[in-house]
């Protein structure tokens, strides 16, 4: 059997390589939120033609309206971002267009979210994301009858959590991509997608342990890891197939969505093999040696 | 083995009365089979085959489903709305009541306005309260925010008789016959400029009220206020006892319809006012399906041949299981319904990965058992005990996450969005009718199936 165990410092490694870059993003640049969260308006125009958006940009700033930034989202599409508006300026804005480029823009999205809401949003998706880590872990700690379990899978489960975070910072960053609801979403959605992942590892401990009480934690982890690692990653491959179809085909809205479900699934592929495994075979150590100390 | 042939009827069962809920309902059959002059009439089909809707009385109830997918506003184009009430003049106990009261008066302006199944929820946030309101498909979406966000109070004012001649607005009093004392309203045009007005007819308490009013008052004028701001003030000719109305106040013909929506609808007890509205245009809608049901197919495809490809036949059983997986999902959003929206058809895609995992770990155990050196029928059954214990634990794992994501109970402290709440739903539906097909349908698959070849070789 191979001994996976031994390179778990190299696990955690690879782990830091992906998440260290990440971090450091998520400290200097931060997220970008979308107007969920900051409030704001979003409009997209489609016109008959082509325009540089540094044109609307300028109409708009002339005529005093304050404009955080204009897109290209599409062929002839066109994403402006301002702070939230009242409905009857946003026809006006929808008029100067039409009259300044001579064309009949069509109105594909107008969303207004109040500066309250967005802050709320905020809260409610913390308290979601700890709700959800809270009940994964007594789930988990109860069906293994031992805390030890609930506390490496959650680990596991920040690990991508953090690699989603880091990733998404650096991609605002590089090509403005936003952080809004539906990326909110994707991060708990994966959380319990890893947590699924390490179960599945766990219940082989689990078994095993039962099978052969005298064999040590470590060769157990061993052997679960082996008789896992081709069923986690014909699983995470077919929901890959899936994410990739829909990234490269499906529909502009929700683009991102799938790109961080993407990153997430490999990241939780990753972590509930060579994280959540690892780290119990750690924690085994750790409170072994207290014990022989004791 | 009875209940195993219990099983495989089962399968079948549901399996065609999906695959009955799932079709379109209008088929056009059209095949002809005539060549040249040669005239066979009998072998030519044009046919159109109609499914009607389920209606099933249960008690007083009515079970009725058109079954047909419902959209949500990303996909069909339409409006998410969020309006906030002004509570301050109403006392904390009777907060609820209002919002809900609001919430009915704008269930019936809206459904008079002609949008169909509008969905329309309150929430509390703090001591917030809101109404979340969402239409699809609605075109004119402004004049559905004006429609909605009017309080729409009626009250019918006169002047003191301390007045003199230079009485502005300010000088008019409430007479105590409001919007409540309403029968009904309907739009009416001026038989001599063919304006639009709003036609009112009282109820026989507003009738004898507005009989003493214009009594009182023959040869002054009386206002007619709306929301505070007056809309006309007629001088009374003679005294009116029909119970009958108009108000005449320079209105378009769909202001004068609104308006007429809003006093049938009655009054919203708050006022109420904007603070998020998205509006999503039908063709992006449009555009975005259709491409994520092709990526959706191209997706659900390579798995397909993936598992044949690594499973061999058995992955075929656990294609043909995934196929069964595909019709019952499509048949309960019909039936429930469910309203899908992208991020919703998001988690249905989500979902198939998950329905294989079931098999993935079945097969596994089952490669492990075989290689054991136990007797091939036996591992197949071992393998589907033992696997259980991780499907269902994993299994539950994604559930909790779903059931947080809807938030069934509205708890205030989560999100209640519509595209979150659609993508739990989804991803929840899926996970446990993949526990169903994944375990149920693949063993009853590979009984009738894989068992009778392994015996034949």
């Amino acid at each position: 059997m191979i001994n996976w165990m031994k390179f778990k410092w190299l696990y955690f490694f690879i782990s830091a390589l992906v998440i260290i870059p990440g971090l450091v993003s998520l400290f200097i640049f931060g997220l970008r939120p979308s107007i969920d969260f900051t409030g704001g308006t979003l409009l997209e125009y489609r016109f008959n033609q082509e325009i540089s958006p540094q044109e609307i940009n300028n109409l708009l700033q002339e005529k005093d309206y304050e404009v955080y930034s204009v897109q290209v989202s599409g062929e002839k599409n066109y994403l402006l971002r301002m702070p939230a508006l009242e409905k009857e300026k946003a026809l006006e804005v929808s008029n100067l267009l039409a009259e300044k480029f001579n064309d009949e823009p069509q109105e594909i999205r107008f969303e207004v979210v109040g500066p309250t809401l967005g802050r709320e949003l905020m809260i409610k998706t913390i308290v979601a994301i700890i709700l959800a880590a809270g009940f994964i872990l007594g789930y988990v700690a109860w069906r293994f009858k031992n805390a030890k379990f609930g506390f490496c899978a959650i680990l596991a489960m920040f690990h991508d959590t953090l690699v989603m975070l880091g990733a998404f910072s650096l991609l605002g960053y590089f090509f403005g991509v936003e952080v809004d609801t539906l990326f909110v979403t994707a991060v708990l959605t994966i959380l319990s997608f890893s947590v699924h992942d390490t179960v599945v590892v766990y219940d082989r401990i689990r078994e095993s342990q039962k099978l052969f009480p005298k064999a040590s934690f470590e060769s157990l982890v061993n052997k679960a890891v082996t008789e896992t690692l081709s069923r986690s990653l014909n699983n995470s491959l077919t929901i890959i197939f899936m994410l990739i179809a829909l990234l490269l085909l499906g529909g502009v809205t929700i683009k991102w969505f799938v790109a961080a479900l993407l990153i997430g699934t490999v990241s939780g592929t990753y972590s509930s093999t060579f994280n959540a495994a690892p780290l119990l075979v750690l924690w085994e150590n750790i409170s072994q040696r207290r014990k022989k100390q004791q | 083995m009875k209940r195993r042939r219990f099983l495989v009827w089962l399968v079948i069962i549901l399996t065609l009365g999906s695959l009955y809920v799932d079709l379109p309902s209008k088929i056009h059959l059209k095949f002809d089979f005539s060549f040249g002059k040669s005239q066979l009439s009998w072998l030519k089909i044009d046919k159109e085959i109609t499914r009607p809707p389920l209606s099933w009385p249960i008690g007083k109830y009515r079970f009725y489903r058109d079954l047909e997918i419902k959209k949500g506003i990303d996909l069909a184009g339409g409006a998410h709305l969020v309006f906030q009430a002004d509570m301050a003049n109403i006392v904390p106990e009777n907060r609820q009541a209002a919002i809900d009261s609001a919430k009915d008066n704008i269930e019936k302006r809206v459904n008079l306005f002609g949008v169909t199944e509008p969905v329309i929820q309150t929430s509390k946030v703090g001591d917030d309260y809101r109404l979340i309101v969402e239409l699809a498909g609605v075109t004119d979406i402004n004049q559905a925010i004006d429609l909605i966000g009017q309080t729409a109070q009626l009250d019918f004012r006169e002047l003191s008789q301390e007045a003199t001649q230079a009485a502005t607005f300010a000088d008019f009093q409430p007479t105590g016959l409001t919007g409540k004392d309403l029968k009904k309203s309907e739009v009416k045009f001026d038989p001599n400029s063919g304006e639009p007005q709003v036609g009112l007819e009282f109820n026989s308490e507003g009738t004898q009220k507005f009989a003493d009013i214009t009594s009182r008052n023959v040869g002054k004028p009386v206002a007619i206020f709306l929301d505070e701001l007056p809309v006309t003030a007629p001088n009374v000719q003679e005294p009116i006892t029909s119970g009958e109305a108009v108000i005449s106040g320079n209105f378009t013909l769909d202001e004068a319809k609104e308006l007429s929506i809003q006093l049938n609808a009655g009054a919203l007890p708050v006022p109420i006012s904007l603070i998020e509205q998205r509006n999503i245009g039908a063709t992006l809608g449009v555009e975005s399906v259709q491409k994520s049901i092709q990526a959706g197919l191209i997706g659900l495809l390579m798995v397909i041949v993936f598992m044949a490809a690594y499973y061999g036949r058995l992955g075929l059983l656990a294609d043909g299981a995934l196929v069964v997986y595909g019709l019952l999902t499509l048949a309960l959003y019909k039936l429930i319904p469910v309203t899908l929206t992208l991020p919703g058809i998001a988690g249905f895609i989500l979902s198939i990965g998950m329905a294989v995992d079931a098999n993935i770990l079945i097969f596994e155990r089952m490669k492990e058992e075989f290689r054991s050196g136990k007797p091939r029928l036996i591992a197949i059954e071992l393998a589907f005990g033992r696997a259980w214990d991780s499907i269902r634990d994993a299994n539950i794992c994604t559930l909790i996450t779903c059931f947080i994501l809807f938030n069934p109970f509205n708890w205030s402290f989560l999100n209640v969005s519509g595209m979150v709440r659609g993508f739990a739903l989804t991803l929840g539906l899926g996970v446990a009718l993949s526990l169903f097909t994944g375990i149920v349908v693949t063993r009853t698959l590979i009984r009738a199936f894989y068992r009778k070849e392994k015996i034949k070789g």
